[in-house]
């Protein structure tokens, strides 16, 4: 899981510096000031880092054998990540509504390929989150199998550690 | 012994005990909140946009570290995993630079 993780900082890396070379070199609009809610991404945010504390607590718990612990903070995290993603959804569409497609500029083609690549990361830890929710449910994950917890939490919150980047690099940064 | 760790990570047999409890947790999250309500705070704030890009990436690097050392618990585990994680980090940080630096984002080109 490390080694996966330390090559997606690789792919996460090429992202960001497409994103940033691409930067204030759009010929035509909409550009990024024109497009950005920052109390709307800072919730999206919000949710991402509070599904990281439920993931860590989930972790916790299967650690003490607390299976109930378990299913509540997974379900939990899932939730966060759906909430995060009916934002990103929500974003999408309105850009889109507003002009902004993959094809309008460089800064639509570098911003949907960053932040979409990031939604489809997360799409999959929310599948992944569920899936152990269901096995959890099921009573198959015990303090044995803690294993299966540490690998989903692992790259969940290394997705959460993305969005820290993104979110400064991206939004806040003019 | 041999059977309570069966099947369990490597890094579980030796840290199992030193990963931090929930309340730590907790503390981290709320520090995490802390600071992205700083960063947005910062970005709105007009007297200080001549030091915004610093302020805020001082601020990320903090909530980078805060993530991976205790709630990815490297902090906890074994220099190998360590190593795989920020030997990663490390390579894209290089890349991130000489990309920019051949495109020419510092100098505004």
């Amino acid at each position: 899981m490390w080694t996966f993780l330390g090559s997606e900082c690789l792919f996460f890396g090429s992202l960001i510096s497409n994103y940033l070379v691409s930067k204030g070199k759009s010929l035509v609009g909409p550009y990024p000031h024109e497009m950005f809610d920052i109390p709307f991404t800072s919730v999206s945010t919000f949710a991402l880092l509070m599904s990281s504390l439920m993931m860590v607590l989930a972790y916790a718990a299967i650690q003490k054998g607390n299976q109930r612990g378990v299913r509540i903070w997974l379900l939990a995290t899932a939730f966060l990540g759906l909430v995060f993603l009916g934002g990103q959804f929500y974003e999408f569409t309105s850009f889109v509504r507003e002009g902004l497609t993959l094809q309008t500029n460089l800064f639509g083609a570098s911003f949907f390929l960053l932040t979409g690549f990031h939604g489809a990361h997360v799409t999959i830890g929310v599948i992944w989150l569920l899936s152990l929710w269901v096995v959890a449910m099921r009573g198959g994950l015990t303090r044995e199998k803690s294993l299966n917890v540490d690998l989903a939490a692992l790259y969940w919150h290394f997705v959460d550690v993305i969005w820290i980047i993104i979110f400064t690099v991206v939004y806040l940064i003019p | 012994m041999e059977g309570k760790t069966q099947g369990l990570p490597a890094h579980a047999e030796t840290s199992e005990h030193k990963h931090p409890g929930p309340g730590t947790y907790v503390l981290v999250g709320t520090v995490l909140v802390m600071l992205t309500a700083t960063e947005v705070a910062v970005y709105y704030i007009s007297s200080l946009r001549g030091l915004l890009v610093p302020i805020l990436l001082v601020l990320s690097a903090a909530k980078f570290s805060l993530v991976v050392l205790f709630y990815m618990h490297l902090k906890f585990d074994s220099r190998l995993f360590r190593g795989l994680f920020f030997g990663g980090l490390a390579l894209a940080s290089a890349l991130m630079l000489a990309l920019l630096l051949l495109f020419r984002v510092f100098f505004g080109g």
